[in-house]
C-alpha cells in the first residue's frame, strides 16, 4: 500500500516538475508547481511527517504559489515564444547538464546510501504525531536560529515594500495611491 | 475473500468512503436548503415572502433550481483558457469537501470519516487553498471584471487567512492539541468561546472574508463589477461557484463549532444523540451568515484592507500573547 | 516502508529538473519556480533523512528553508514587478541593464 502510493506522489511530483518547466504559458505553470507541492506533501505524509505535511500545503500552496499567480495575473504575461519540444532542442546544452547532474547523483546515492529499509525512528512515530516533538526542538534548541528566521522575514518585508514602492518618476506614476503594499490593479 | 476484508486497511477504506458518501449527499441537501432557507430569510427580513410556489411553501425550490441550472445553455467565452476555466468551477468545491473528513460530529467514531493529529492544520491548508478557484475563474475568463474580482479575492483571501489563523491559535493554546476530537473533549465544562470571546469575533469575521460573503464580498460585488469572478460562468458551472460558496460558508461554520462552540457538547441529551447539539449550533450559526448578509453594506476596498491588516491582525496577535500568558500563569499552579 | 534510496532518488530528480529549467528558460518567473522546485528537493532530502535517522532535526531544517523561501518570493517577485514597470519584459536576456 505504501510503495504503491509513494509511487504515484513520486510520479505525479516528476511530471508536474516537468510541465512547470517545460510548459510555455507560466499560468499553467505556476498551477504545476501547486500539483507538485501537494503531492509532495503526500510523501511527507507517508514520512510521518505530518505537521510539515501541512505547512508545506499551507505555506506554499496557499501563500507562496498564490503569490506567483498573483503576479503572473498583474503582469498578464502571454504565453511564452519559446515551447516545449523547440526548447528542448535549442537550449540542448542545460538539458545535457542537467542530465549530468542527475547521472552524478543516482551514482553517489546508489554507492554510498542504497542501505535498504529504513529503521523505524523512535522520536517521530509518537501516536499524538510530532508536532509538539517538533515544537519543543524548535524552541529550545533552534530557538536562536527560530529568532534569526524573524529577522530575515522582517527584512523581507521592508525589502518588498521598498522595492514594490518604487523611486524613479515611472514607477511612482505607477506606485499605489493608498497606505497599502499591495499592487494595484493593472490600468 | 475472506481474507480480503480482514484487511484492516481495506476496511478503513471501506467504512470511509461510505461516510463521505454519506457526507457528501447531506452537504448537497443541506445547501441546496441552505440557499433556500436564504431567500426565505432574506424574503422575511425586506417583509416579502420569498420563494413559495414550487411545492408545500415553496420547498421543492431548490430542486427547481438545480433543474433549472442544469438545462440552462453553458458557455465558454472566446479567448477563455479552456482548461482552466473548466477546472476553476471544481476547485471551488472541493476543499471545502475535503475539511468535512476532519470534523467530528458526534463522540462516537462512526459520526466522523476520520480523527488526524493535524485536523486544525488541514482545515485552515484547505482554507488557503480556496483562493485559486476565485483567482484563476476571474483569470481564465478574459473579461475584465472577472479579473478585477479574481485580483480582489486573491489580496483578500490572503489577507484575512493570516488573522483566521492567528485566531485559532488561542483555542490551540488552550486545547494543547490539533487534533478536533480533542478540542472538543477539552470543552466539556466551558466552551472555548468563553475564554476567546476576541479570538471567535475575529475568527467569524475572517470566516465572511474568506466565503465572500456581504459585507466582504468585494470580488463578486455586483454594483461595480458585473458580477465579479463568475461573470462569465454559466449553467453548472455557476452553479459550482454557488455550490462552493455555500459549502464553504457551512464548512467553516463546523470549524467555529468545534473550535470555539464546543462542538457536540451540550447538557440533557443522551451520549448517542450529543451530534444534535452539533446540529443546532451549526444551524445558529448558518443563521448568523444569512443575517449579516442581509444587514450590513458592502465595504470599500481600502476598509477592507484596513480592517484585516490593522485592526483584525493585531487584535489577533495580542489575544496569543494574552492567552499564552493565562496559560503560563495556570501551568504556574 | 520506503527505502531511503528512492527518496534520495526522488530529490535528486526534481532538484536537476529544477536545475534545468533556471538553465534553459528565459521567464525569470518560471526561473523563480524552478528554484523553488529545488529548494522542495532539498527539503524532501532533509525529511527522508528525518525519517532514516528517527531524529527531528531534518524537518525543524524544512521551516527555514521554508521562511527562506518566503522571503525570497517576497523580495524576488517585488523585484521583478519593479523590472516590469522598467523594461516591460521579464525574459532575463532582454534585462541587460549593466551591458549598457
Amino acid at each position: 500500500m505504501i510503495p504503491a502510493l509513494f509511487f504515484a506522489f513520486a510520479a505525479l511530483l516528476v511530471g508536474c516538475s516537468l510541465m512547470v518547466v517545460l510548459h510555455r504559458n507560466p499560468v499553467t505553470s505556476a498551477l504545476f508547481l501547486v500539483l507538485a507541492f501537494c503531492s509532495l506533501a503526500g510523501i511527507y505524509l507517508l514520512l510521518h511527517a505530518e505537521f510539515v505535511a501541512m505547512v508545506q500545503v499551507i505555506v506554499y500552496a496557499g501563500a507562496i504559489m498564490v503569490l506567483f499567480l498573483f503576479v503572473v495575473m498583474y503582469l498578464n504575461l502571454k504565453r511564452d515564444v519559446e515551447h516545449g519540444v523547440h526548447l528542448a532542442l535549442r537550449r540542448g546544452a542545460g538539458w545535457i547538464l542537467g542530465a549530468l547532474l542527475l547521472a552524478e547523483g543516482v551514482w553517489l546515492f546508489g554507492h554510498r546510501w542504497a542501505a535498504g529499509p529504513v529503521s523505524p525512528g523512535e522520536v517521530l512515530s509518537a501516536p499524538g504525531g510530532n508536532t509538539q516533538a517538533i515544537g519543543q526542538v524548535l524552541y529550545t534548541r533552534y530557538l536562536f536560529p527560530f529568532e534569526i528566521t524573524s529577522i530575515l522575514l522582517l527584512v523581507a518585508m521592508v525589502g518588498a515594500v521598498v522595492i514594490a514602492k518604487g523611486r524613479g518618476p515611472h514607477a511612482r506614476r505607477a506606485a499605489p495611491a493608498g497606505t497599502t503594499p499591495e499592487p494595484q490593479e493593472p490600468a | 475473500m475472506a481474507a480480503v476484508w480482514d484487511n484492516p486497511d481495506l476496511q478503513f477504506v471501506f467504512w470511509a468512503l461510505v461516510k463521505i458518501v454519506v457526507i457528501l449527499f447531506t452537504m448537497l441537501t443541506v445547501v441546496s436548503y441552505m440557499i433556500f432557507a436564504e431567500r426565505k430569510i432574506a424574503g422575511h427580513m425586506q417583509a416579502r415572502i420569498g420563494p413559495n410556489r414550487v411545492g408545500p411553501f415553496g420547498l421543492l425550490q431548490p430542486v427547481a433550481d438545480a433543474l433549472k441550472l442544469f438545462f440552462k445553455e453553458e458557455f465558454t467565452p472566446e479567448g477563455a483558457n479552456k482548461v482552466i476555466f473548466h477546472i476553476a468551477p471544481m476547485l471551488a468545491v472541493i476543499p471545502a469537501l475535503v475539511t468535512f473528513s476532519v470534523v467530528p460530529f458526534g463522540p462516537q467514531d462512526a459520526l466522523r470519516v476520520t480523527d488526524i493529529n493535524v485536523g486544525l492544520l488541514l482545515f485552515l491548508a484547505m482554507s488557503s487553498l480556496g483562493v485559486y478557484a476565485i483567482t484563476l475563474g476571474g483569470w481564465s475568463s478574459n473579461n475584465k471584471y472577472a479579473l478585477l474580482g479574481g485580483l480582489r479575492s486573491s489580496a483578500q483571501m490572503i489577507s484575512y487567512e493570516l488573522a483566521m489563523g492567528l485566531s485559532t491559535i488561542g483555542v490551540l493554546l488552550l486545547a494543547g492539541s490539533l487534533s478536533l476530537v480533542d478540542i472538543v473533549r477539552a470543552q466539556q465544562h466551558w466552551w472555548f468561546v468563553i475564554f476567546q470571546p476576541v479570538a471567535f469575533g475575529i475568527f467569524m469575521l475572517t470566516a465572511l472574508a474568506e466565503t465572500n460573503r456581504a459585507p466582504f464580498d468585494l470580488p463578486e460585488a455586483e454594483a461595480e463589477l458585473v458580477a465579479g469572478f463568475h461573470t462569465e460562468y454559466s449553467s453548472m458551472k455557476f452553479g459550482l461557484f454557488f455550490l462552493g460558496e455555500f459549502a464553504n460558508v457551512i464548512t467553516i461554520s463546523c470549524i467555529a463549532v468545534t473550535l470555539f462552540l464546543g462542538g457536540w457538547n451540550g447538557p440533557w441529551l443522551p451520549e448517542q444523540l450529543k451530534f444534535l447539539w452539533f446540529f443546532a449550533k451549526l444551524g445558529a450559526l448558518l443563521f448568523f451568515f444569512i443575517w449579516v448578509r442581509w444587514t450590513f453594506p458592502r465595504l470599500r476596498y481600502d476598509q477592507l484592507m484596513n480592517l484585516g491588516w490593522k485592526v483584525l491582525l493585531p487584535l489577533a496577535l495580542a489575544n496569543i500573547v494574552l492567552t499564552s500568558l493565562f496559560v503560563w500563569w495556570r501551568a504556574q499552579g | 516502508m520506503i527505502p531511503l534510496s528512492w527518496m534520495l532518488v526522488l530529490s535528486a530528480v526534481v532538484f536537476v529538473i529544477g536545475v534545468v529549467g533556471v538553465l534553459v528558460r528565459r521567464n525569470a518567473l518560471i526561473i523563480f519556480m524552478s528554484i523553488e522546485l529545488m529548494l522542495n528537493a532539498a527539503n524532501l532530502a532533509f525529511v527522508a533523512f528525518a525519517r532514516e535517522l528517527g531524529s527531528l532535526d531534518g524537518q525543524v531544517f524544512v521551516f527555514f528553508v521554508m521562511t527562506v523561501a518566503a522571503a525570497e518570493v517576497a523580495v524576488g517577485l517585488a523585484i521583478i514587478v519593479n523590472v516590469f514597470r522598467l523594461k516591460e519584459t521579464v525574459y532575463v536576456d532582454e534585462i541587460n541593464l549593466l551591458k549598457g
